[in-house]
């Protein structure tokens, strides 16, 4: 088990050292910022004051040891266009997406599991034919354009819920929430149900198939013969079966969600990371970039190490054959 | 498959050794015909490839000619006659005038130019280091699929936006807009290599220890000769199964980047930078600004991606 562990974390250190390595040419080898932070009426005292000022006039080596021990602290020095610390930025920004990922996920995670449950404990039935169809077209519709309809049925035609943004927010100490007020939850639902479709959709295609493979199992069939209640045998001998590849999935698409937020962020105008990445990236904003890129692959790599710790925990097999 | 029917006139006599070649086209076909999934999406795909190639000849009206264009037609609706000029337009007419049939074309076919030229290029580099990883297999092999298994930890759109990002930042501003297609190409393709390198690689490992490479090794040819020309024509099938399903995703992909706002400008829209055009017109009631450029978006994609799956399981069960 130990070595197993030791070898992903060695592995995880190996990604963000690269990752790490990216960012930091970005910085030093994309693009002049000076070009894109002043306008084209500068003098070369302008050009020369911003550059001493950005640390840009330093040996490489000097800047990547710099940056170094700046991202691992957390700063990622001044946005070229917003002129604030880029830390600065991504606190307020995330709470925006954090609460829309974490409502995406438990609504990924809740309906698929359940849809996934009942077309399998109805594979002949009306109802399953129709929500594995659908499921078809939700899996092949591109993002935006699943927002974009939610948009058109629920703001336009109905008038339902709002179209754009958070709605008003509550600040508790620095954390911004939407939680709090009716505007707040209204605008989450739709960006909500955008992020989180395409996740529901995959886990309940896999509940649904592993459930099936589950209950063609000799002990389901003996658990039958027992004359235990349908109930007891779906839910405590067959799902309980189907949780170990259910939740890799699930966990490697929480990383997945919160880069997905990028589309659902832009097509609501959700002013969360997503959003913030996409402006950064339409105005070369490095150190806002640069700093997303890191933030997002401690992300990912944490995930994933903790999925497959969590992998060879729940199956002991996975246990034996790493020793 | 070996125990499918063959219709007698396939088996057309033939002197060549293509005739095994020959035989198992005609099953390929016989499966084709029994499959009206693959006919419908293969029809649909024809269509439209065909009208993008031949856009300037269907177009009505050429959208990027400042000179055909009349403001005075913006936002007419489809096929209803224009309050001011009376000219009428099948889908009727974006902000500018411009004739929403002509533009759903000619954007169509950078669409289709960027996701075919990317997935080619994601093709022939996965192909390269796939063959090289699996042939040489060692310190090198270790290297490239190390390197693809730390890009396949992050999803492939966010990899494609990086590197758009970077891409975009390193051309000068005043080129920004005429490189932003070529960009685009190399943002998606490189996004989207590791899948072919690693079905290659794993072919590779395979065919490597076959009579036929042991015996062309012996003969003195050389490392590159025996990828290239040995192998490699016997690992294409997986390659183009998969290229296929690709060529679906890197339409979506270029869609969705340019419905960003980092892919394809306003200058050379593709179907995704129509759509972010037509989303803003969608609290006004000009629908159709967005509606037809986003059917025709889906068909696209569809038709490609089903087309695909539907190879998968003709040419490869074992993809799936």
């Amino acid at each position: 088990m130990l070595p197993f562990i030791l070898k992903r974390v060695f592995q995880s250190i190996l990604v963000l050292v690269i990752t790490g390595a990216i960012a930091f040419s970005m910085f030093t080898f994309v693009g002049d910022p000076i070009d894109n932070m002043l306008g084209q009426e500068r003098t070369m005292e302008d050009v020369e004051r911003l550059r001493a000022q950005l640390g840009l006039d330093k040996p490489i080596p000097v800047q990547y040891f710099k940056f170094l021990n700046e991202a691992a602290q957390g700063n990622f020095g001044v946005s070229y266009r917003q002129g604030r610390e880029v830390s600065e930025i991504i606190m307020e920004r995330a709470p925006a997406t954090l609460e829309l990922a974490a409502l995406s996920a438990i609504f990924a995670i809740v309906m698929g599991i359940a849809l996934g449950v009942f077309t399998a404990i109805r594979r002949d039935g009306f109802a399953a034919h129709f929500i594995m169809s659908a499921s078809l077209i939700g899996v092949s519709l591109p993002t935006f354009l699943i927002g974009i309809l939610l948009i058109y049925m629920f703001s336009v035609e109905l008038g339902w819920l709002p179209s754009f943004g958070r709605g008003e927010v509550v600040e508790i100490g620095g954390w911004t929430t939407g939680f709090l007020t009716e505007s707040g939850r209204k605008a989450l639902i739709l960006p909500a149900i955008t992020l989180g479709l395409y996740q529901m959709t995959l886990i309940m295609r896999l509940v649904r198939s592993e459930m099936l493979e589950v209950l063609r199992q000799d002990y389901i069939r003996f658990a039958r013969a027992r004359g235990l209640s349908e109930r007891v045998i779906n839910f405590r001998h067959a799902l309980k079966n189907t949780m170990v590849p259910v939740i890799t999935v699930i966990g490697l698409q929480l990383g997945a969600i919160i880069a997905f937020a990028i589309i659902t962020e832009t097509v609501f105008q959700w002013p969360g990371l997503g959003l913030l990445f996409i402006n950064a990236i339409q105005f070369v904003d490095i150190p806002v970039m640069a700093a997303y890129l890191m933030m997002i692959s401690v992300m990912f790599v944490v995930i994933n190490l903790l999925v497959d710790i969590l992998y060879a925990f729940i199956d002991p097999r996975l246990r034996v054959s790493a020793k | 498959m070996t125990d499918q029917p063959i219709s007698p006139q396939k088996e057309a006599p033939s002197a060549t050794p293509s005739r095994m070649r020959r035989a198992l086209d005609s099953d390929f076909y016989y499966a084709f015909r029994h499959s009206p999934v693959a006919m419908v999406s293969a029809v649909v795909s024809i269509v439209l490839i065909l009208s993008a190639v031949f856009a300037p000849l269907i177009a009505p009206y050429n959208p990027f000619d400042p000179t055909s264009l009349n403001l005075m037609n913006g936002f007419t609706p489809p096929t209803e006659p224009n309050a001011f000029t009376g000219e009428t337009f099948l889908m009727g007419t974006d902000d500018q005038g411009r004739d929403v049939f002509s533009t759903i074309l000619y954007g169509m076919r950078i669409s289709l130019f960027v996701g075919f030229a990317a997935v080619l290029f994601a093709v022939v580099l996965g192909i390269l280091l796939g063959l090289i990883a699996g042939y040489f297999g060692g310190w090198v092999d270790s290297f490239i699929m190390r390197a693809a298994d730390v890009q396949l930890t992050f999803p492939s759109i966010l990899v494609a936006m990086l590197i758009f990002g970077i891409a975009k930042g390193i051309t000068p501003v005043e080129h920004r807009d005429q490189m932003a297609i070529w960009v685009l190409i190399l943002a998606i393709g490189l996004s989207d290599w590791v899948q072919f390198a690693r079905v290659v690689r794993g072919a590779t490992l395979v065919e490597k220890n076959k009579d036929y490479v042991s015996a062309a090794r012996l003969i003195g040819r050389r490392p590159s000769a025996i990828m290239l020309r040995h192998i490699l024509p016997n690992i294409l099938s997986p390659v183009l199964v998969i290229a296929t399903i690709s060529l679906a995703l890197a339409i979506i992909a270029e869609a969705t980047l340019s419905f960003l706002g980092v892919g394809a400008p306003p200058t050379q829209p593709s179907l995704g930078t129509l759509i972010r055009i037509g989303q803003g017109y969608l609290f006004s009631g000009e629908w159709w600004i967005l509606f037809f450029p986003a059917c025709t978006l889906l068909a696209l994609a569809l038709s490609v991606n089903m087309l695909g799956d539907w190879l998968r399981d003709v040419l490869n069960p074992r993809l799936k």
